[in-house]
C-alpha cells in the first residue's frame, strides 16, 4: 500500500523513531545519498546557526530560522528529480540549498541585496513568497501550465512550501481547490512548525489534522512525522511520482502535512519565549531530525566519528565562505532599483530613474542615508 | 471618429468584436495563448468579451473557472511565469478585492521580486464603468487604483479600433498588463453604446503601441483629457461647442500606464486651457495626475484648469443620482465653457 493511503487515524507516517530505529520501510537510497542528506541537514543547522548570529551582530537583517525543520525540507527536496519544480516560502533556504542555490545568494537576500533574489538558471526555484500563501496559486498555475503544455502530460512535478498558518489562508482553499478541478501535477507541502509566529496550530483551526483537509479539494492529504527525513522523503517521492504518473481514477495533486518544530523564532524579530513554554521546545528537540538520522546511519555502518568529522568541517568551510562571498559583494547601485519593474523599462521609469539619478548629483548620497 | 485610413478598410465592427478577434488571431498564431475566467466559455463573457472563442478553440484552451479569483489570477501568475501567455478576465473590475494581494503583490511585483529572473506575461481583462444602474459595487472604473501601483501597465480602449491594436499589444507584451473595456462601449444589445466606439477595424492584425495618446479631434481654445467612455462625451461636447465658436481638442490616452504627458503638454502649450474628464473618482485619481504633470512641466503654460470627475461617494443605484454623479455631456461642455472665459 503506498504511503500516501495510509489511514488518517493510524497516525503519522514514520520510518526512523526518535532514537534512530527502523519502524518502517527504508527508503533505497545508495550509501552516497544517505550521507548527502546528513550532509544537506549538517549544512542547514549550521548556516541557520550562523546566520542568526550575523543578524544579531548587525551584519544582516531579519531573517527567518529554520533549525528543527531540516528533517523536511532536506528529505523532501531531494526526493525532486532534476525537472521538478520548487516553490518556496520564505524559511525553505535548506531545501533551495539542496537544488543548488548557492548559499551566498540566500545570504545576499536577507541582507537586503536584491540580486540575492535572482535565481539561477535551472535550478527550478520559484522565489521565496514572503506573504503567506501567495505563492500557492502559483504553484498551481506553473503545474497547470505545464500540464498545458503538454497536451494533458506532464513528466515534471511541482511542490509547493508552506506552514501551519498558511492552511487558513483564502489562498491556500483556492489554489488546492483549484488544483483538484484541473489535475494539476503538485505536491502541496505543509511545513507545519506548530506556530504561526505566535499563533499556535489548534488555533490556527478545528481541522484534527491539516491533511484532512485534501479531502474537501478531492484528492489525497497524508500526515507525516516531518522530523523524520526517511518519511518525508518517501512520502515526497511517492506524491511526486503520483503527480506525474498516476494510476486510472487518481487524482495528480496531494497534500503532505509534515509534523515538526522550529527551534527558533518566527524571524529574528521575534521573541519565542512570550509566547511558549522552554518544556514545550525541550520535547520537540529530543525528535531533532539531525541526531535521529546520525544514529540511523551510525547503525547501518555509514556514517562513524571520522565521517562526521570530516563533514563538520566542511559544512563549517562552506558557511564561512558564504560569509565572506557575500559580505565582499560590492552593494548594488541606488538605480538598479529601477531595473525589473517591467522585462522593458518604460520611458517612463527611465525618466524616474534619470530624475533620481539628478537628485542624488544634486545633494550627494549622503543626504539620502542620514539618520 | 475614424482616420481616413480606417474609413478605407471598409468595415466596421463593435469593440466587442474587434477584441475578440484580437484575442483569436493571438491563439491562432500562439499555442501559449489561452483565456480564463468566470462565465467565458459557453456564455461568452458576460459583456461579450469572448464571444465564440469557446466554438474555435474548445475548453483546453478557454476555460470556464471555478468563482475563485486568487486562485485563478494566482494561477495565471504562475502559468505566465512558466511561459504560457494566459488571459485572466476578472468579471467586473470592482470585484479587485477578493484577489487584490495575487494583482498588485504578485502579478505586477514578481519580475521584480525575482530580479528579473522570471517576467508575468499575462493579460488582466476587465469591464469597467458605469451608466446602467448596477450600483455602487459593480459601477466604478477604478482607473487611478490600478494605474497608482507600479509593474503593470493599464490600458483603456474607447473604440473598437483603439481596442483590437491594443489588444494585440497587450498579448505580445512581456508584461502584465491590465486591460479594462467599459461595458457601456462593447456593443452589447441590453447596453446600447453611444455612435463613436463602433469603427472601420482592419482585418489584420495590427498594434497600437503603449504610452500614446490619440488626438481624436483637434481644436485651438481647449483641451480636453479624457479616456474610456467619456472620449465619446468629450466628443459630444466638443461638436455643440463648436456651435458655439469654441474649438476643442479632444485627447484620448488609451494608456494610462505607461502615460503619454507629452501630448497632452503638447495641446496645452497650444490652447493654455485644460479640462480633464474622468469616470473615476475625483480624488488621487488621473484628473490629478494629468493636472500635475502639465503644471510641474511647464506650469506657465497653464492659464485655466478644470477637472470633472466623479464625486468621492459610492455611485449610487438610483438612475437620477448616478446620472448625477457621473460626468455627461453637459458637464463637459460646461466645463469647457468655463476655462475658455
Amino acid at each position: 500500500m503506498s504511503t500516501l493511503e495510509r489511514d488518517p487515524d493510524d497516525g503519522m507516517v514514520q520510518v526512523i523513531d526518535e532514537e534512530g530505529g527502523v519502524v518502517g520501510d527504508v527508503p533505497d537510497l545508495s550509501e552516497d545519498e544517505f550521507v548527502a542528506m546528513y550532509r544537506h541537514m549538517k549544512l542547514a543547522r549550521h548556516f541557520d546557526e550562523r546566520a542568526v548570529s550575523l543578524q544579531r551582530q548587525g551584519r544582516m537583517g531579519t531573517y527567518p530560522p529554520l533549525s528543527g525543520q531540516e528533517g523536511a525540507q532536506v528529505g523532501s527536496a531531494m526526493a525532486l528529480a532534476e525537472d521538478d519544480w520548487m516553490v518556496p516560502s520564505y524559511r525553505e533556504h535548506g531545501a533551495a540549498m539542496v537544488r543548488g542555490l548557492p548559499l551566498k545568494e540566500t545570504l545576499l537576500y536577507w541582507m537586503g541585496d536584491e540580486r540575492g533574489s535572482h535565481i539561477p538558471e535551472d535550478a527550478n526555484i520559484f522565489t521565496p513568497a514572503v506573504p503567506i500563501a501567495s505563492q500557492i496559486p502559483h504553484a498551481t498555475g506553473m503545474a497547470w501550465a505545464d500540464k498545458l503544455k503538454h497536451d494533458g502530460e506532464t513528466d515534471r512535478a511541482f511542490i509547493c512550501y508552506f506552514g501551519d498558518g498558511a492552511t487558513s489562508e483564502g489562498d491556500f482553499h483556492e489554489g488546492l481547490n483549484f488544483a483538484g478541478v484541473f489535475d494539476t501535477p503538485n505536491v502541496f507541502f505543509c511545513n507545519n512548525n506548530q506556530w504561526a509566529i505566535s499563533v499556535p496550530r489548534e488555533r490556527q483551526t478545528a481541522s484534527e489534522t491539516l491533511a484532512q483537509k485534501a479531502v474537501a479539494y478531492g484528492f489525497e492529504g497524508v500526515q507525516i512525522d516531518g522530523m523524520d527525513p526517511l518519511a518525508v522523503y518517501k512520502a515526497t517521492a511517492e506524491a511526486l511520482e503520483k503527480a506525474k504518473n498516476p494510476d486510472e481514477g487518481e487524482r495528480r495533486p496531494t497534500l503532505i502535512e509534515a509534523v515538526q518544530y522550529r527551534f527558533g523564532a518566527h524571524t529574528t524579530a521575534d521573541d519565542p519565549s512570550v509566547y511558549r513554554e522552554d518544556d514545550e521546545v525541550e520535547q520537540w528537540k529530543a525528535k531533532d531530525p539531525i541526531p535521529r538520522l546520525e544514529r540511523f546511519l551510525r547503525g547501518q555502518g555509514v556514517l562513524d566519528d571520522d565521517r562526521v568529522a570530516e563533514v563538520e568541517e566542511s559544512v563549517r568551510e562552506e558557511v564561512a565562505d558564504a560569509i565572506d562571498a557575500a559580505e565582499s559583494t560590492v552593494r548594488p547601485d541606488p538605480e538598479s532599483m529601477f531595473e525589473h519593474v517591467f522585462a522593458e523599462q518604460t520611458p517612463e521609469i527611465r525618466r524616474q530613474a534619470e530624475e533620481f539619478a539628478q537628485l542624488r548629483e544634486r545633494h550627494g548620497d549622503e543626504a539620502f542615508v542620514e539618520e | 471618429m475614424s482616420t481616413p485610413e480606417q474609413e478605407a478598410v471598409g468595415r466596421t465592427a463593435t469593440m466587442s468584436d474587434a477584441m475578440v478577434e484580437a484575442v483569436a488571431h493571438e491563439m491562432r498564431a500562439d499555442e501559449e495563448v489561452f483565456y480564463m475566467g468566470e462565465d467565458v466559455a459557453d456564455y461568452g463573457g458576460i459583456f461579450d468579451s469572448t464571444t465564440g472563442l469557446l466554438d474555435e478553440f474548445g475548453r483546453d484552451r478557454v476555460m470556464d473557472v471555478p468563482i475563485s479569483e486568487t486562485a485563478y489570477l494566482g494561477a495565471a501568475v504562475g502559468a505566465a511565469q512558466a511561459g504560457m501567455r494566459p488571459i485572466a478576465e476578472l468579471m467586473f473590475v470592482d470585484f479587485f478585492g477578493v484577489a487584490m494581494d495575487q494583482i498588485y503583490n504578485q502579478m505586477a511585483k514578481n519580475t521584480y521580486m525575482s530580479g528579473g529572473s522570471f517576467s508575468v506575461p499575462m493579460v488582466l481583462t476587465t469591464a469597467v464603468g458605469g451608466t446602467y444602474n448596477d450600483a455602487a459595487q459593480h459601477s466604478q472604473t477604478l482607473y487611478g487604483t490600478f494605474a497608482h501601483l507600479p509593474g503593470m501597465k493599464v490600458v483603456a480602449p474607447s473604440t473598437a479600433y483603439d481596442a483590437k491594436g491594443l489588444m494585440h499589444n497587450a498579448i505580445r507584451d512581456d508584461d502584465p498588463v491590465v486591460y479594462m473595456f467599459h461595458k457601456r462601449l462593447m456593443g452589447i444589445g441590453w447596453l446600447p453604446a453611444p455612435d463613436g466606439p463602433k469603427t472601420p477595424v482592419p482585418k489584420e492584425d495590427y498594434t497600437i503601441p503603449f504610452g500614446k495618446a490619440d488626438v481624436k479631434r483637434e481644436g485651438d481654445d481647449v483641451t480636453v483629457v479624457t479616456l474610456g467612455l467619456h472620449v465619446h462625451r468629450a466628443l459630444e461636447a466638443a461638436e455643440m461647442l463648436a456651435d458655439e465658436g469654441i474649438e476643442t481638442e479632444v485627447i484620448d490616452l488609451r494608456t494610462l500606464k505607461p502615460l503619454d504627458r507629452e501630448t497632452v503638454l503638447e495641446s496645452v502649450r497650444k490652447t493654455g486651457r485644460l479640462v480633464v474628464v474622468d469616470e473615476d473618482y475625483r480624488s488621487y485619481g488621473v484628473t490629478g495626475e494629468i493636472i500635475s504633470s502639465v503644471a510641474e512641466a511647464d506650469l506657465d503654460s497653464l492659464e485655466a484648469v478644470e477637472r470633472v470627475a466623479v464625486p468621492d461617494v459610492p455611485i449610487p443605484y438610483s438612475r437620477p443620482m448616478e446620472d448625477a454623479v457621473i460626468p455627461g455631456t453637459d458637464d463637459v461642455a460646461e466645463a469647457v465653457r468655463s476655462v475658455g472665459e
